[in-house]
């Protein structure tokens, strides 16, 4: 299971794609890759995204379920999805979902 | 300090409409990431984690209480609040706004600040001693040549695509504060028999993944070759570094590569064609630029000592601040004195918006408006009339500032790791603070003494681990943090690149390993006066060994 994830243009803020096409601020609104159907239409909105200077280097991330939930496989994710792990009161683990891009 | 001339100004504001445009473009479509990424690093602007990261050149760790303001008022409104200074004198922001940068850069350019060259290949932010000016051991005052390179390497046309970055540090004085041998080029000012001014020069030092000491290339230049020699150094590197491999780039791979002897050659050929050019130095300038530098009027009295002292044996928390943060000065009643930015569990080099501005007004209150930051991530107010400590450090301990451990085990170097930064492997923050907390009881720090732990979250080392007299190296390994100890490096004029000792340790067990090593060290040390390094330096390695790994 994958996502795919970039940095905003603008702001720098970590996105990923999101299930109505959308770039989404939150992990928990990404769009869940399990084809390569799913990946391949997903990397050509990343690179329609980039092209419509929305997004900065879109990838791939594996992803895997926890307890119930969506998590990153790779450390480095899990902490641009979240924040700095030394500063709870930043990032996106210091406010509450919203939507984005 | 230096005040920007008309030309200075000019080009820096020109730099920030120029960038303003750029950013214009690239928002409107007209650049790509492509071309647009090259450009926002020329300005210290890099994509990290989380957000963009500004870094901004502290031209050789050397500002005033206007500036440092300015840098507060930019993290409070522009960035969460806070800033994070650096190993390279520089102070970075973690959370700025792409279509923010632009007027950052205009705020930092009305007070002579910018982050020009501060990324890229290129000549890097000049780095000094932090003590310059002010330090009892100096020779001389190192800032005056640092700012003589620093408008020598700013846009320097031949020099703005080298093959690698390049960095340069200067130092005054024997005792190395500068780590000047793990620069690229390396200068320690000194004076010949007839007292006249010049260099050491150090050539191809660094660290990173392939960490070298720099070599010798001049016992005395001239400080009117300065400019030339340096040139002809950096023509050689641009013209027979590496372009292959940027791993393989740097200026220290191509002395390895070539051989000191033959690289020497090319570089003597090379300012023999232009030293009597136009970067010969003329006195007249060396003497324009260092009256910037001109010491203040010092004005110590009979009484000072006893003040200071009396208060010291009325308050436990100053005599320890005073025993370890204050720095010998070369005028009589002065002092030099470290600002921590250490406190305990704490993110070494972070200070808040209100915290720069208690050092700014500190500064201009009590320090003659200077303020220093080492490369060691501390912030310095040079010179204090010694007679004012009490003062300064009851306004410090207020904005909890006062953390009397320079130079001690909970003085940590550690770079932003992978709570912040793109090319970590493993995060460094967290470590520093495990480690900060696990040696919190400052007596048991001072009977540990001098050490200095250094800590980078990947390879590429700007926590400088290779030269920690105990250093860590956070890698990832299937998936999983670890860190590597290395132990006997230094920086100062004796320096070395430490040994890793043995396998490495996961997140969990390192904080462990290290109290290991430092209890070793305590139990094998032959007076409680030698330190970590001399120790290690006596020992080896083996008993450390033992104690991580058991004798098996």
């Amino acid at each position: 299971m994958k996502a795919l994830t970039a940095n905003r243009l603008i702001d720098g803020e970590v996105v990923w794609l999101g299930r109505s096409g959308t770039w989404v601020e939150t992990l928990a609104g990404a769009r869940l890759l399990e084809t390569p159907e799913a990946v391949a239409e997903a990397e050509a909105a990343g690179a329609e995204a980039e092209a419509a200077r929305l997004v900065v280097e879109p990838y791939l991330i594996d992803l895997v379920r926890e307890e119930g939930e969506i998590a990153p496989v790779r450390f480095r994710e899990k902490i641009r999805a979240k924040g700095p792990t030394v500063r709870r009161d930043l990032g996106k683990q210091a406010r509450r979902e919203v939507s984005a891009a | 300090m230096y005040r920007y001339d008309e030309f200075d100004a000019h080009f820096v504001s020109a730099r920030v409409d120029q960038f303003r445009d750029q950013v214009r473009r690239r928002l409107a479509g007209d650049l790509t990431e492509d071309q647009f990424k090259p450009l926002r690093l020329m300005n210290g602007v890099y994509l990290q984690l989380h957000a963009y990261m500004l870094r901004v050149a502290i031209p050789y760790g050397t500002l005033n209480a206007r500036q440092m303001r300015r840098l507060a008022h930019i993290a409070r409104t522009y960035d969460r609040g806070y800033g994070h200074f650096t190993t390279r004198q520089n102070i970075q922001f973690n959370w700025p706004r792409l279509k923010d940068v632009p007027d950052i850069l205009a705020q930092l350019a009305e007070v002579e600040m910018h982050a020009i060259q501060t990324s890229g290949n290129c000549i890097r932010n000049v780095t000094a001693d932090h003590f310059s000016g002010a330090a009892a051991d100096e020779i001389l005052d190192p800032r005056p040549y640092a700012e003589i390179l620093r408008q020598w390497s700013s846009l320097h046309p031949e020099f703005s695509y080298l093959p690698r970055k390049f960095k340069i540090a200067v130092t005054g004085a024997p005792h190395d504060r500068a780590a000047v041998q793990v620069h690229d080029i390396g200068l320690q000012a000194v004076r010949d028999a007839e007292g006249n001014v010049g260099f050491r020069v150090f050539v191809g030092g660094g660290l990173g993944r392939t960490p070298m000491v720099g070599r010798l290339v001049r016992e005395f230049l001239p400080e009117a070759d300065l400019l030339a020699y340096s040139e002809a150094i950096l023509r050689v590197y641009n013209r027979y570094g590496r372009r292959d491999n940027k791993y393989k780039a740097r200026i220290k791979i191509l002395v390895h590569e070539t051989g000191l002897e033959e690289l020497k050659a090319d570089i003597e050929a090379e300012f023999a064609e232009i030293r009597d050019g136009v970067l010969r130095l003329p006195s007249s300038e060396i003497d324009r630029i260092a009256a910037y530098f001109a010491p203040p009027a010092f004005a110590a009295a009979d009484g000072d000592e006893a003040v200071l002292e009396a208060a010291i044996a009325a308050d436990p928390a100053l005599a320890a601040f005073a025993a370890r943060n204050v720095h010998p000065h070369r005028a009589p009643g002065y002092a030099s004195l470290t600002i921590s930015l250490k406190p305990i569990g704490k993110a070494p080099g972070d200070a808040t918006a209100e915290q720069m501005e208690v050092v700014a007004d500190l500064a201009e209150r009590y320090g003659h408006d200077e303020i220093r930051v080492s490369h060691e991530q501390n912030l310095v107010l040079p010179h204090v009339r010694r007679r004012d400590i009490p003062a300064i450090h009851a306004a410090l301990a207020e904005a909890e500032l006062a953390e009397a451990n320079a130079g001690l085990v909970t003085d940590i170097i550690a770079c932003p790791g992978l709570d912040y930064c793109a090319l970590a492997t493993a995060r460094s923050i967290p470590v520093a603070q495990r480690i900060s907390e696990r040696f919190a009881a400052p007596e048991r720090q001072r009977e540990i003494g001098d050490l200095k732990i250094k800590i980078s979250g990947c390879i590429n080392a700007c926590g400088h681990h290779h030269v920690g007299h105990i250093g860590i190296l956070g890698v990832e390994k299937k998936g999983e943090e670890y860190y590597q100890i290395t132990l006997g490096g230094s920086a100062d004029e004796n320096t070395s690149i430490g040994e890793i000792i043995g396998r490495g340790f996961s997140y969990d067990e390192v904080v462990d390993a290290i109290e290991k090593v430092v209890d070793t060290y305590v139990g094998l040390r032959e007076t409680p006066q030698e330190d970590f390094l001399s120790a290690y330096r006596r020992v080896g390695d083996q008993p450390f060994k033992e104690a991580l790994y058991g004798t098996a």
